[in-house]
């Protein structure tokens, strides 16, 4: 039996490879340098937002409105001291904020940024990828509670794992009804679905999906009010209570990235990604002059904001009644959702 | 030759990080190569053109029955467990039963036949994808084998239940 013949996709020949192979590394430099300094200033974004939220300025201080403070907290956390705890496991804790990065980072791989710009191009099970890198998340999370050897961050690390085992069911059933309408997986073809109708946007058709899909979002990016694994208020910090200096800033972009992956999610299945609907396409033809990059950029950063007025705004759940949220009401919202979208994309 | 380079490397890596996971004191430290396996195993689905097993063994293995393992073993006092010998005693009896049944494979092997070349080809999957073929086999030839087994994993979610809800 030919064996090559699986391996059709590497390739040809050996140059042919590589050639690919530079290309790629390339595009996957340029995405997470783009994404790290996106981390960089969503984190400037909010405190500024919270900060006017709460009628006080945010950082003024280094640069021009504290434009430049991004810099300074990673110049601070890049020289600071990383501490171990000496009664901790030492490789387990030294591995867990890079699961916890490389989970996330590497969803980056099937987001589609603009005309058909994506690393890994054709990859037919994006949404399930995705959800594969959502769910691995949780590693880094239950790995620094444990290996730390405390008991807040032992505790910290099993609300985690606990909410983003939950919260990923009904994550996952939410983004089915994209899945019925669209018949695809890929994230390419679903925008290409999306721009079939006149409105172009699944957020129309979808819109409980699309609330449900956002609650999650919440609850998987352990944001506020879900924020349960890091409550300062009980748990001092959390899993991260033992990281310091570069490590506890791993953990730190991995939140945000996750926030940004989460964005771009909804953005994708839910806002027509790149694209903008038909119907204003038609009225305003000039708007084809915008390049695609601008009208994702722009939805992303709605979502971020987003993320942030929420965390000004509502206060933090009890664990009990943000696992009763998840697993009774919605879980059984999502599958309704499914049933509903199945009957009506049958019918019509 | 750079797909022989690639089976050889996920061959090795994967009969390696089955011994590790057997082999460690630390259960955590068996998970942890236990999940580097799955990836592995994922990846050779991948070059099966089998992309939607590969996604499904990510999240389900090791996204969610994994992160379980690993809830529950946080929970066990390891600091006694990691002074406890790994094997029981009767290992050597276990190593030469395995042993001998990979030498019964290796005879075999020499024997395998390829069967006869279906309707689901390779350039048929690679056409239709992977997960439209599975879902339409599923839903079609094999309907009663899967609604079966959907019923036994429901009979055994009610038994979880039953379990966890009943009153000392």
């Amino acid at each position: 039996m030919d064996i090559s013949s699986f391996y059709g996709f590497l390739g040809t020949d050996t140059t042919d490879f590589i050639l690919r192979m530079i290309i790629m590394v390339a595009k996957i430099a340029v995405v997470i340098v783009i994404a790290l300094l996106h981390v960089a200033y969503s984190t400037w974004f909010e405190r500024k937002i919270i900060g006017h939220m709460q009628i006080r300025l945010g950082p003024m201080r280094v640069g021009y409105h504290g434009l430049l403070q991004p810099f300074a907290d990673f110049v601070k956390l890049f020289f600071k001291e990383d501490i171990i705890p000496s009664s901790g496991d030492r490789p387990v804790f030294q591995l867990a904020p890079m699961i916890a990065l490389f989970a996330t980072i590497s969803s980056l791989a099937v987001i589609p940024f603009f005309n058909d710009f994506v690393i890994a191009k054709n990859m037919n099970v994006g949404l399930l990828y995705l959800f594969a890198m959502s769910s691995l998340s949780a590693y880094g999370i239950i790995l620094a509670g444990w290996s730390s050897n405390s008991k807040y961050a032992f505790l910290g690390g099993l609300r985690s794992s606990a909410q983003v085992i939950s919260y990923e069911i009904a994550l996952a059933l939410s983004l089915v009804g994209i899945m019925v309408l669209s018949g695809s997986l890929n994230l390419v073809e679903i925008i290409e679905a999306q721009q079939k109708h006149w409105y172009g946007m699944y957020v129309v058709v979808q819109f409980p999906a699309y609330i449900l899909f956002l609650i999650c979002a919440f609850a998987e990016t352990n944001r506020t009010p879900f924020d349960l694994p890091e409550a300062e208020s009980e748990l001092v910090a959390g899993y991260f209570v033992e990281y310091s200096g570069m490590r506890f800033s791993l953990f730190f972009m991995a939140e945000y990235i996750a926030m940004i992956i989460m964005s771009c999610i909804a953005v994708t299945c839910f806002w027509g990604g790149w694209t903008l609907p038909p119907v204003v396409m038609k009225a305003l033809p000039f708007l084809a002059v915008v390049p695609g990059l601008v009208w994702f950029l722009l939805k992303v950063y709605c979502h971020l904001f987003l993320f942030y007025w929420v965390r000004a705004t509502v206060p933090r759940f009890r664990y009990d009644h943000l696992m009763s949220l998840g697993w009774k009401v919605l879980i059984p919202l999502a599958l309704a959702n499914i049933v509903i979208t199945s009957i009506v994309k049958f019918l019509f | 030759m750079l797909p022989v380079i690639i089976f050889i490397y996920f061959a090795l890596a994967m009969t390696t990080l089955s011994i590790l996971v057997i082999t460690r004191r630390n259960p955590i430290h068996s998970v942890l190569f236990m999940l580097a396996l799955f990836f592995h195993v994922a990846a050779l689905y991948l070059f099966l053109n089998a992309e939607f097993l590969a996604a499904v063994q990510v999240i389900l293995y090791a996204g969610a029955i994994l992160v379980l393992f690993l809830f529950v073993i946080t929970m066990l006092n390891l600091k006694a467990e990691i002074f406890t010998d790994p094997f029981i005693g009767e290992w050597p009896v276990s190593l030469a039963i395995g042993s001998s049944l990979l030498l019964l494979i290796f005879f075999t092997l020499r024997d395998f036949l390829p069967g006869p070349v279906g309707t689901y080809t390779i350039e048929m999957i690679q056409r239709e994808t992977n997960t439209k073929i599975l879902g339409r086999v599923l839903y079609t030839e094999y309907l009663f084998p899967f609604e079966i087994a959907s019923l036994i994993l429901l009979i055994a979610i009610v038994g979880a239940m039953v379990l966890a809800k009943k009153k000392s």
